[in-house]
């Protein structure tokens, strides 16, 4: 865990509303895994008084990524960054994805933002698995597919793609790939999440064995397990809470209840 | 360099500088320790411990608010068996005052936990939590009742020898009259504050933002309060302070000392910069050098009204 200050190399919008903030830090660069974040000071003196969590997005070289949209005051500071100025990090923090283990066909699934860590993971993962995408949005403008390899779309408004939430998509899909030894990431909202789980839920009570991780979040004060800030219930101990900056965010999908 | 000692003492306890990192702040130091060196500390409050584990308030236990945050943790804890077969080995590497805080939820569960913990040599002082604003049963029950503040520091004292600390709770009227009864009853100090109650509702829902509903405010909107809280405690009570709320750089250090604190704690302030303590001690020194004040305790309650 380090502590950081990092220049602004440069600030894309790589679709409307979405940033993409490069920064030249080969510190965090070197240490970063896929599905980790940062926790990221936005301001020089304490207003807005937290850091706020981003997740890795990609890592090139030197350089990290950061993928955002103007939320609030903390990520509009952010996006109005120039050049060389320094951001304050504190990171790598947290559990990423497990992606050394034994499977055949990786399926990334991505609800808005939640497209955030693929970018990093497909660079990981590209020369060794065969990867299939799934990413949604309520509408086609909230679809993120930036650097997310082999995507079918679906948006609940039917703007693009399949008409409906991107889990009854998958579930769609998924039918042809049953086969193989699937491991599902996935990062999106707690409602795409919660659906997720009881579809694998589902599928693996079919005799299937998908193993499946998910990338949580939760407001955070610290990002480093000292605040006790951000719990998640633990499925297998009911008289215990998860922290999601420290024993996640990622978690596999039967260790957490959503 | 000139030699300024930033050592202080509170009750029996000598801490080299006056920096402590306050309850629920810092853990139990092991995530802390991969920032900073414990030892540069003055001394390190460790999280609420309870009898037993205590699982905490559901999410979400965390809302920012202007220029501070709200929390309902509930005083999640591992309980007194894993902190003393877990916690204190990794403490006790390191030669910085341990000071064990406790919560309870009845007079005899905060004597046993001091009796238990009383032979352990790495813990140092004892503070004393009566003002915890996120659990139902102890906490403010407890820190807005005077008889109960002066019967808990009383059993507590007759079975513990270590520094005895009561931290108050400032949603009192009178704070003072609860560093009283403290003295009264055998407390060697007097920590304040703990959070003052707030909460926060989502407009489009209407729903409360914590799951508790009410939460403790801290950080920098609540430092005027905890100044005057300390001040109000110093110009009528003997007995030492250590002054806690929205402290964020050295100039609030020697602000709080001014005003009366002997010692202070930092508190939100680890979550942001847990690394603060190194540029606050230089800070700490300068100001005393540049002044010629050879020794910091000097400072403590050295403020001119008139
Ligand atoms: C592990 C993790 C990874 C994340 N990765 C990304 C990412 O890659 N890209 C991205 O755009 N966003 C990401 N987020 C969400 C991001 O942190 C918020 O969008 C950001 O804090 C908004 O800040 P703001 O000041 O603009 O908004 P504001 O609404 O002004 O402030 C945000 C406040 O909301 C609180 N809050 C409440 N619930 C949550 C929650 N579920 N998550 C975060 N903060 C919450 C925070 O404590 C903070 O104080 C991530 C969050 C987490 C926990
Ligand atoms: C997340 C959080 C958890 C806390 N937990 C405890 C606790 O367990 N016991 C306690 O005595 N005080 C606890 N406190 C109170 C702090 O120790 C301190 O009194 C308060 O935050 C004011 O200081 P600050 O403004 O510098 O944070 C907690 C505060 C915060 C923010
Ligand atoms: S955010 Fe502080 S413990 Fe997780």
């Amino acid at each position: 865990m380090l502590i950081i200050s990092s220049p602004v190399v440069e600030l894309s919008e790589i679709q409307k509303g979405i940033f993409l903030q490069k920064i030249k830090s080969p510190e965090i660069a070197k240490e970063i895994l896929p599905g980790q974040f940062l926790n990221i000071k936005v301001s020089e003196g304490f207003s807005p008084l937290l850091r706020r969590p981003f997740s890795i997005c990609d890592v090139e070289d030197d350089n990290i990524f950061l993928m955002f949209n103007i939320f609030g005051e903390g990520t509009r500071i952010l996006a109005c960054k120039h050049k060389g100025d320094l951001i304050n990090i504190l990171g790598p923090l947290g559990k990423g994805f497990n992606f050394d283990a034994d499977f055949d066909l990786a399926v990334f699934i991505a609800g808005g933002l939640g497209a955030a860590p693929f970018p990093f993971l497909f660079r990981k993962l590209k020369n060794q698995k065969n990867i299939i995408s799934f990413v949604g949005g309520k509408t086609k403008s909230e679809v993120i597919k930036y650097n997310i390899p082999n995507y079918s779309v679906a948006t609940e408004d039917g703007s693009e793609g399949f008409k409906g939430n991107v889990i009854e998509l998958f579930e769609q899909e998924i039918k042809n790939h049953l086969s193989k030894k699937i491991k599902i990431f996935a990062c999106g909202p707690n409602g795409m999440l919660k659906a997720l789980s009881d579809s694998v839920k589902k599928l693996n009570n079919f005799g299937y064995n998908l193993t499946c991780e998910i990338s949580t979040e939760s407001a955070m004060a610290c990002g480093f397990g000292i605040c006790q800030g951000c719990p998640i219930q633990d499925a297998n101990n009911p008289d215990h809470y998860h922290l999601i900056c420290k024993d996640g965010p990622v978690f596999n999908v039967n260790d957490v209840v959503l | 360099m000139k030699t300024i000692d930033l050592s202080v003492k509170i009750g029996k306890l000598k801490l080299k500088n006056p920096i402590l990192l306050a309850s629920g702040t810092v853990g139990y130091g092991n995530e802390m320790s991969d920032f900073i060196d414990l030892n540069i500390l003055g001394g390190i409050i460790t999280k609420s411990i309870s009898l037993k584990p205590r699982k905490g308030n559901k999410p979400q236990r965390i809302v920012e608010t202007s220029a501070g945050m709200l929390n309902a943790i509930g005083l999640a804890n591992v309980g007194l068996e894993e902190f003393i077969n877990e916690k204190i080995p990794f403490l006790a590497k390191y030669d910085v005052p341990i000071i064990c805080n406790i919560a309870a939820s009845s007079i005899e569960e905060y004597v046993e936990c001091v009796k238990s913990l009383d032979s352990e040599n790495t813990i140092k002082a004892f503070e004393i939590n009566v003002s915890c604003p996120n659990v139902k049963e102890g906490g403010l029950q407890f820190g807005n009742n005077l008889t109960m503040v002066g019967k808990i520091t009383e059993r507590v004292r007759a079975v513990t020898d270590k520094t005895l600390i009561i931290k108050l709770s400032p949603n009192v009227s009178y704070i003072s009259e609860f560093a009283k009864i403290c003295k009264e009853n055998g407390a060697d100090a007097v920590s304040a504050i703990n959070t003052l109650v707030g909460t926060a509702f989502n407009i489009n829902t209407r729903k409360p933002k914590l799951s508790n509903i009410f939460g403790g405010l801290s950080g920098p909107a609540i430092k005027p309060i905890a100044l005057a809280k300390v001040l109000e405690i110093h110009l009528s009570v003997d007995i030492p302070i250590i002054g806690v709320g929205g402290i964020m750089n050295w100039q609030d250090i020697i602000e709080f000392m001014i005003v009366g604190a002997a010692a202070i704690q930092l508190g939100t302030l680890n979550f942001i910069d847990p690394t603060a303590s190194v540029s606050i001690l230089k800070g700490l020194y300068n100001y005393c050098s540049e002044r010629n004040i050879e020794s910091i305790s000097k400072l403590t309650g050295s403020y001119i009204l008139e």
